[in-house]
């Protein structure tokens, strides 16, 4: 049987037990991702850039 | 003349951050990386309306926020059913996201009205105070917190989280045990 106390209330606060598993859950999903660094691509990019904007001012 | 190397490294040391971000919003990974290197050749164009010591990673958030913002409004206007194609786009990749033990939740997270989505994001996964997300979303510190409230209430119908036991691994590890049997 299921007590009135182990359900959420509708209208009310999500309790902080509640809230704290969905935080849980949320933040692993983002630090899996974040864990993964800074892809190549990226790098490479901002390398690229600078290299060409060297390039450019020695032709000026 | 060359990116400062201290904005170029606040800037890489934001990417993770950044595509995690992305990623939540746009709900496929290529478009996610696509949407960061867009956001950063848009912020090296306009580095000159940095302000050196402000926070470089909540000025990126703004910027990919708005291009975001800027590129959903364009295929509403093309596409009618935009909150049933970020549905389904997470249905198509399943295999862009490493861990499988996430899916419920990014389901879940993928009903989720656009506005709240994000203001959960912001504060509950990327670290950012009411106040920064309020800045980067561009509306009121109170509007954040009810958009915040209103998306724990909807993720927790829509998982059914009654009590902390009935979710996550905990659950599994007790069902584990359960399973066990009692000794002694």
């Amino acid at each position: 049987m299921l007590s009135e106390a182990n359900q959420r209330k509708p209208k009310g606060r999500l309790g902080r037990d509640v809230q704290s598993k969905i935080g849980q859950q949320l933040r692993a999903m983002y630090d899996d991702v974040v864990n993964e660094g800074v892809p190549d691509r990226f790098n490479d990019m901002l390398r690229q850039l600078d290299e060409q904007k060297k390039k450019e001012e020695g032709a000026n | 003349m060359p990116l400062d190397p201290t904005l170029k490294e606040q800037m890489l040391t934001a990417v993770p951050s950044l595509r995690a971000f992305a990623i939540s919003l746009s709900g496929n990974v290529d478009r996610a990386d696509d949407l960061v290197q867009e956001t950063l050749l848009r912020a090296i164009a306009n580095i000159d309306s940095f302000q050196p010591g402000t926070n470089m990673s909540a000025w990126l958030f703004t910027i990919l926020r708005n291009l975001f913002r800027s590129e959903y409004r364009k295929r509403r206007r093309e596409v009618e059913d935009v909150d049933g194609s970020y549905a389904d786009s997470l249905k198509s990749h399943p295999e862009q996201h490493s861990h499988l033990e996430f899916n419920e939740f990014r389901t879940a997270l993928a009903k989720l009205p656009p506005d709240q989505r994000e203001a959960l994001i912001l504060v509950g996964a990327s670290g950012f105070s009411y106040e920064e997300a309020a800045a980067i979303c561009e509306c009121a510190v109170g509007t954040i917190k009810s958009r915040v409230n209103r998306a724990r209430n909807r993720l927790a119908d829509l998982l059914s989280i009654e009590g902390a036991e009935d979710f996550g691994p905990d659950h599994a590890t007790r069902a584990i045990l359960a399973a066990g049997g009692s000794r002694g």
